[in-house]
């Protein structure tokens, strides 16, 4: 092998930030590294998977949380763990339970943080309805982490037996239950010190009560996914290829606020590939769809929702967006690092 | 949004589209800019021209224009100890012969993105132990700021702070482009932030010395089709000349404060374009003053190690030039897609093909 050749070799075979993105190159990571190991033989790429035990059908799910920096307006790297764990759970159409909770410090971290973040993952894990019952502690020499990384797990039962990506069909109504790109435009604001005096806040929330109204009023819920790396087009695409259906989107209908839509056009950013991290696309069959939007919209999480779209028969796995001139455009997933350690 | 919504509202779009249907007839227009390349792609622009009208990208897109040999002396940088290459996020993904800063960045060279030249000089006070090389891509819209960096290291004395200056003047490619007669085209949509700079009288010689027509135009759905309406009603009477569509930005004059910038801190000289080779006069370099923030001279030695690149597969320069539509390169959505890009086109957030794979394909 030459020099060029043996160079090339090197860099193909190592993790990019990329990998980390939730678009197409972490999907492609996933099935060579892991699904190609140990992949469950039933995985359908959903965010829990849900297992028999006696009479009772768990959902078990697990998520890590990296963000940088550790607070930002509307949340923190506690909220976030908990918030992101229990929304995972609920998208099996699963009550919440328990959660356990471990974390990985980097030597010189101030107490008083960790108390913090500890504070806020106990209230939240109050406002989600589960308890924080196990979980794990190391302390790793200064550099070799940074700050803190935090990983939950949780276990939840499942409801309503069947609700998955793959499971949607042609004619559901696709919910979304607010506005778009809230917390990945928070957070890089935080991080970057971008346009100073702009106010924006993350969404970041557990949608417990949202989800679990729904599914108690007998909403003929089909899949849901909260979409955060990667944003509604990132969730929306994966959901179109797991059930193999097409989905058209109306963009006048998708909520965004003004100043995150002021953020995205100053830096080039789609509001539909920015990560949310309180926010729930709910596919419901059509006879549902007006029932299922008033009770999301007597949540407080969910008054800004609004039916966005429709899934199609057409071409399997294409999302195509109405603009807001009335013309027809791919909805394509994000490719390559957005904005690295947003979660 | 104020000055954004207004331009994309749907009932102005439908009217100023029954007065193309009008106006139709056969022409080829190219979107000089890239960042018009992108709005046309995003609001489905092309379903809404006339049959016989057609957009086609040019070469405004100042990360696909540069050429593959100053990125990979740029990316070699990165090999040296305690240097930080500081670039636009744009530049993350584009391949160059042998890796691309986000390839270098997984193999532990210290690449940083900024959204301002001034940030890499902030970056480089902050870390006076580290050379900071900014790689300086962009049209006459990026180059003020880069100006203004230059000048703000001065002021601090920097000796680790440096730019590798790849700028380019857009008008003098123009020439080159319209002279070359490889694509004839019907209008050019002329780049409306790169007028906010340069004035739109600096495009006079598109009509006077090629009879072609030129609409300066802004980026949303309403601008990019009265700048298409500018120029066909312009092939109807059959008198070309320099529209300016954009009023809420441009202006005929220059902007005489980042005129002077550029005029302080730099020089015109000859650059090397992907695809269009060396045109005389569309770049610039740092003039003698500013010379010791020239990583091109700082680190001549290493720079002068890096073999040009070898004949590649990519056809990103005739994508261009406007002769090769992206979906016609036998390489688009095959060997090269957005994972696995062989050239620029397919990556940067203002390429030709990158637009249409993301929302045409």
């Amino acid at each position: 092998m030459n020099n060029t050749e043996n160079r090339k070799q090197k860099t193909e075979n190592r993790v990019l930030l990329s990998h980390g993105a939730g678009g197409k190159e972490m999907a492609t990571l996933i099935e060579r590294v892991f699904l190609n190991c140990y992949g469950p033989p039933d995985y359908a790429g959903d965010d829990s998977a849900t297992l028999e035990l006696g009479a009772h059908r768990l959902a078990f799910t697990t998520d890590s949380f990296v963000v940088d920096p550790l607070f930002f307006p509307g949340g923190d790297i506690g909220r976030l763990a908990v918030a992101g764990t229990v929304n995972d759970l609920l998208t099996a159409a699963a009550r919440p339970l328990v959660l356990s909770a471990s974390f990985i410090i980097e030597e010189g971290l101030e107490i008083e943080v960790l108390s913090r973040i500890a504070a806020s993952m106990e209230e939240t894990a109050r406002e989600a309805g589960v308890a924080i019952v196990t979980g794990d502690t190391k302390v790793v020499p200064k550099g070799a982490a940074d700050k803190v990384f935090i990983t939950t797990a949780g276990l939840g039962l499942v409801l309503k037996e069947g609700v998955s990506g793959a499971a949607v069909r042609p004619g559901d109504a696709i919910l979304l239950t607010g506005s778009v790109g809230d917390h990945g435009a928070a957070v890089m604001l935080a991080r970057e010190k971008l346009l100073e005096g702009a106010s924006m806040e993350s969404d970041a929330a557990p949608l417990t009560e949202l989800v679990i109204n729904l599914l108690q009023a007998g909403v003929d819920v089909h899949a849901m996914r909260d979409p955060t790396r990667g944003g509604v087009a990132a969730a929306l695409n994966e959901i179109a290829r797991q059930s193999r259906v097409s989905m058209e989107i109306q963009e006048d209908q998708v909520p965004v606020k003004p100043a995150v839509a002021a953020v995205c056009e100053a830096l080039g950013l789609d509001a539909f590939q920015v990560a949310n991290e309180g926010k729930m696309l709910i596919f419901v069959a059509p006879q549902d769809a007006l029932k299922a939007l008033a009770l999301a919209q007597q949540s407080p999480y969910g008054r800004e929702a609004r039916i966005i779209g429709e899934v199609g028969s057409g071409l399997p796995g294409r999302v195509t967006v109405r603009t807001v001139i009335g013309t027809a455009r791919i909805l394509d997933p994000p490719m390559g690092e957005l904005l690295p350690r947003i979660c | 949004m104020k000055f954004i919504d207004e331009f994309r509202r749907k009932d102005l779009v439908q009217a100023v589209v029954r007065r193309l249907r009008e106006l139709a007839a056969p022409a080829v227009i190219m979107e000089v800019c890239g960042t018009h390349t992108m709005s046309a792609a995003r609001f489905g622009l092309k379903s809404l021209l006339p049959e016989p009208v057609k957009l086609i990208s040019g070469p405004g897109c100042p990360v696909c224009v540069t050429d593959q040999y100053d990125l990979d002396k740029f990316l070699a940088l990165g090999d040296q100890p305690h240097t930080v290459l500081a670039s636009f996020g744009d530049m993350l993904r584009v391949p160059g012969t042998h890796t691309s800063l986000e390839k270098q960045r997984a193999q532990g060279a210290d690449v940083r993105f900024v959204y301002a030249p001034l940030d890499a000089v902030d970056l480089a006070r902050r870390e006076p132990d580290k050379q900071v090389v900014f790689f300086g891509v962009g049209f006459e819209t990026t180059m003020p700021t880069t100006a203004l960096a230059l000048k703000s290291a001065g002021a601090s004395g920097l000796d680790n702070f440096t730019l590798f200056c790849v700028h380019k003047t857009m008008p003098a490619a123009l020439r080159a482009l319209l002279d070359s007669g490889e694509i004839k085209v019907s209008g050019l949509l002329l780049p409306g932030h790169v007028t906010t700079i340069i004035g739109s009288e600096a495009y006079e010689f598109i009509p006077r010395d090629f009879g072609v027509p030129g609409a300066v135009t802004g980026f949303e759905p309403l601008d990019i089709l009265l700048g298409v309406e500018a120029i066909l009603r312009q092939l109807v009477e059959g008198r070309p000349r320099v529209d300016n569509v954009y009023p809420r930005a441009v202006q005929v004059q220059a902007n005489p404060q980042a005129m002077a910038l550029l005029e302080e801190v730099f020089e015109p000289d000859d650059a090397l374009w992907r695809g269009l080779g060396v045109i005389p006069g569309s770049g610039v370099r740092i003039r003698d003053r500013y010379r010791h923030f020239d990583a091109r001279t700082r680190f001549a030695p290493i720079l002068a190690q890096v073999p040009p690149p070898p004949p590649s597969a990519c056809r990103c320069g005739e994508v261009l030039r406007g002769v090769l539509p992206p979906k016609q390169c036998p390489l688009f959505d095959k060997a090269c897609n957005p994972s696995h890009p062989l050239g620029p086109c397919m990556v940067s957030g203002e390429g030709a093909c990158a637009a249409v794979y993301r929302y045409e394909r």
